[in-house]
């Protein structure tokens, strides 16, 4: 004979039938994400979740400022409040505001080292409200970033926790571990330049007309909260689906939210020969 | 029910007012006994004693050290900037009810409350109203409501309590009061001495037509007074916008700690009074009296000591970018920017004014993405602030320049969003490259074959050109001071000796006028 709650039970899933697929099965809610600003990035890895630690690591022109930036315009453009924490004071405002970030929705704090950027980050944090807060530390030096204690990234993670803030850690080596709910390593892959040589063919210009393109960077999931742990090295196939691969385009030389002035693209820009 | 009043005023009065004014600054002085003196020791005289006081048998008039012989007494100096502060406080409680508001003395305001009835109901309600304000504002007061402004002013001199006198028995409240209460002149009030008149009723009693002949017009004016007459229009104050308030201190202050008790009692009875008045505070001006230094104290020389060194002066402004009433909020920020510039003195004196503005309305919409709380988000920048240093926390505004790295850092405001219908009208740009800059930029060595960088060095790695864009020149403020000239160039290096990442894109560039390569940035 069947308990009442074993009765129960099967009544309730007797009558949910056809609607509910495990109606007593605990299912972990899907984290909200943010788009990051990279189509192809947000595919991948669904967009940035809220709420939650991102780590994204890499080495130096391996894209991470160029990921930073593009998360900011996202953000800022949609009406939120963003807040960067500098470690080193490398951020530069006139080619975000070039790429789209509203400068006016982003709190900047310019430290000077990596002290000042954890005690800003954790003040930030506390005061809550902002939709987006970001720690480059990128430019701090390695062997101290290795030095803070996990404890220090889980506390920010606990932070964070049920609010709609999206925390981004970047650094050259990943230091947040499990902390982290999303990881990300950014590889450089290979820069383009144009050659216009043909379009400037007077003698006076002493090199080729070259000009940076673009520069395309891969982004390889090492963590996340959809997915399990990487297990590329059993099957060799599920690695290429956690990769993927993004063009960044060069700016125009002198962005043009800088100046009050008349702005001139890059073709139109005097050349002249360099007296160095 | 309360009496009907035709056209109601009400007088408010405080009682011993130079006392409240002091035990209002400190209001632990109001649970022990307390005289207040006034004159120069030790000819000084006790001008107002409080009840503990007067139970020990101390009257008004004794000097200082008569009155100390009754017992443990606190002693206060007479304090004209309490006085002030007081009054203006006593306004704000008053405002706070009607605009039509007369200054008829430091202790005693005459309002018009015609046309209220609707807005409070009854006139005890009122009545209650107002004493509660006054007593938020730290002030015990005698208020009297009459359809006559000059009955309610000598009844709430006379009688304690909230008292209303009806329509058409003004005569019959003033007839037991002496006549002094009217506050004839000196040479008024002896006539009436010597006549023999010493109630309001034996004036009443008198022939105008006589009285005129005898006293003159004062005399009239009195009678219809005491007659339960004398009507006349108020002399209306204009609403201030400005309050300020003051501290002197018996002893002077260096501990923050200590100072910051006493800034948030004077925060406090700030924001009473704005709140009183329905504003906020926009900006707080904090003027600090510091104790002269002490080589100046001991210098004995004659001509320092005929004229008393005047006291140095630190100010502190508070600027906020959304108006508040939040006295702990203002407190936090106050002691934030203390510790950052603190006076470098012991403070003897604070003087503390606040510019109001109209409060903040709030309108939260299930459309616009959530934002930081203002007055949070302002204390968080001041904590970052204290942190990493006043300039280095904000919004970074770009210069009307082409100078390289061209920016100011501005006060970062949660900027107003808009709905997500306008939200999406925003262009997102195809995801650019960004620069990471080096500030200050690295100085480096760069060897030039047909003028075109082909190897270059610094912080100790070398490489060699693949790639390379420039020189984009640019100059400018040459006719300034500090002129700026230079070509800017993209590489793209190899680096040797690095496995590990052996290209990287960089912005270069040569300073003309130093005749030295610089590295701005790295592409990442």
């Amino acid at each position: 004979m069947l308990s009442r709650s074993s009765a129960l039970r099967l009544h309730v899933e007797s009558a949910l039938a056809g609607r509910v697929l495990s109606p007593f099965r605990f299912q972990q809610p899907q984290p909200i994400t943010a788009s990051c600003g990279i189509p192809e990035l947000d595919q991948l890895s669904g967009g940035l979740p809220r709420g939650a630690l991102t780590e994204i690591y890499g080495a130096a022109c391996s894209g991470i400022t160029s990921l930073l930036q593009s998360a900011l315009a996202a953000r800022t453009a949609s009406g939120e409040c963003c807040a960067l924490v500098d470690a080193q004071d490398a951020f530069a405002p006139a080619h975000a505001q070039s790429a789209g970030v509203a400068l006016r929705r982003l709190l900047w704090v310019r430290c000077r080292n990596l002290e000042q950027a954890l005690r800003s980050v954790d003040l930030l944090l506390h005061g809550g409200g902002f939709s987006l807060v970001a720690v480059n530390l990128t430019a701090a030096p390695s062997r101290l970033v290795r030095h803070v204690p996990l404890n220090f990234w889980f506390r920010l993670r606990r932070t964070v926790e049920n609010t709609s803030t999206i925390l981004l850690l970047l650094t050259r080596e990943s230091h947040a571990k499990t902390c982290a709910s999303l990881v990300l390593h950014m590889e450089r892959a290979a820069a383009s330049w144009s050659w216009q040589e043909a379009a400037y063919p007077s003698r006076a210009f002493h090199t080729p007309a070259a000009l940076l393109h673009s520069c395309a960077s891969t982004a390889e999931i090492v963590r996340s909260p959809s997915q399990r742990k990487n297990i590329a090295f059993i099957d060799q196939a599920s690695r290429h689906s956690d990769r993927t691969r993004f063009a960044l385009s060069a700016q125009d030389f002198f962005p043009a939210a800088s100046a009050g002035g008349p702005h001139l693209p890059p073709s139109h820009q005097e050349r002249t020969e360099n007296r160095g | 029910m309360s009496p009907e009043l035709s056209a109601a005023f009400a007088a408010v009065f405080v009682p011993n007012f130079i006392l409240q004014a002091i035990a209002r600054a400190e209001p632990e002085l109001r649970a022990q006994p307390l005289a207040i003196l006034e004159g120069h020791p030790p000819h000084d005289r006790a001008i107002a004693i409080n009840r503990l006081a007067e139970l020990l048998g101390v009257t008004p008039g004794m000097s200082k050290a008569s009155a100390g012989q009754f017992g443990p007494l606190a002693f206060r100096a007479r304090n004209p900037g309490a006085e002030e502060a007081a009054h203006a406080a006593l306004l704000d409680a008053a405002w706070s009810v009607t605009p039509r508001v007369e200054s008829f003395s430091p202790d005693t305001l005459l309002l018009d409350l015609s046309g209220l009835g609707a807005l409070f109901g009854r006139h005890d309600e009122l009545a209650r109203r107002l004493a509660a304000a006054a007593a938020t504002l730290g002030m015990s007061v005698q208020i009297a409501l009459s359809g006559n402004v000059e009955t309610a002013r000598i009844v709430a001199r006379a009688l304690p309590g909230p008292t209303i006198v009806p329509a058409g028995e003004e005569r019959r409240f003033l007839e037991t009061l002496p006549v002094g209460m009217l506050s004839p002149s000196q040479e008024l009030a002896d006539v009436f001495a010597r006549w023999g008149i010493s109630t309001c009723k034996e004036l009443a009693s008198l022939p105008v037509l006589d009285l005129s002949e005898g006293v003159g017009q004062e005399g009239v004016r009195l009678h219809a007074i005491a007659c339960g007459g004398g009507q006349r229009p108020l002399l209306l104050t204009e609403p201030a916008q400005r309050f300020e308030e003051s501290l002197e201190l018996e002893d002077a202050v260096e501990d923050l700690e200590a100072l910051s008790f006493l800034l948030g009692r004077i925060l406090d009875q700030l924001a009473a009074r704005v709140s009183a008045r329905a504003l906020s505070i926009a900006v707080v001006h904090t003027q600090f009296e510091l104790q002269p230094s002490f080589e100046n104290a001991f210098d004995t020389r004659r001509d320092l000591l005929r004229s008393k060194p005047a006291p140095r002066l630190f100010p502190c402004t508070l600027e906020l970018p959304v108006p508040t009433r939040d006295a702990k909020l203002l407190l936090k920020l106050l002691r934030l920017r203390l510790q950052a510039h603190p006076p470098g003195a012991p403070v003897q004196k604070i003087h503390m004014a606040a510019e109001s503005s109209l409060a903040r309305v709030t309108q939260g919409s299930l459309f616009v993405p959530a934002s930081p709380d203002p007055d949070k988000l302002e204390l968080t920048i001041a904590r970052i602030a204290a942190v990493v240093g006043e300039g280095n926390v904000g919004s970074p505004r770009l210069l009307d320049s082409h100078r390289p790295d061209a920016f100011c850092m501005e006060r970062f405001a949660a900027a107003p969003s808009e709905t997500r219908g306008a939200s999406t009208q925003t262009q997102i740009t195809a995801p650019a490259l960004a620069l990471h800059l080096y500030r200050p930029p690295l100085p480096a060595r760069v060897q030039l074959q047909q003028h075109k960088p082909v190897s270059v060095t610094f912080q100790g790695r070398a490489g060699k050109v693949l790639h390379a864009s420039g020189p984009w020149r640019s100059c400018g403020e040459w006719w300034e001071e500090k002129p700026w000239q230079e070509d800017a160039w993209d590489l793209e290096i190899h680096f040797f000796a690095e496995p590990a990442s052996p290209r990287g894109l960089y912005r270069f560039a040569f300073d003309g006028l130093l005749n030295q390569w610089f590295v701005r940035g790295m592409y990442d």
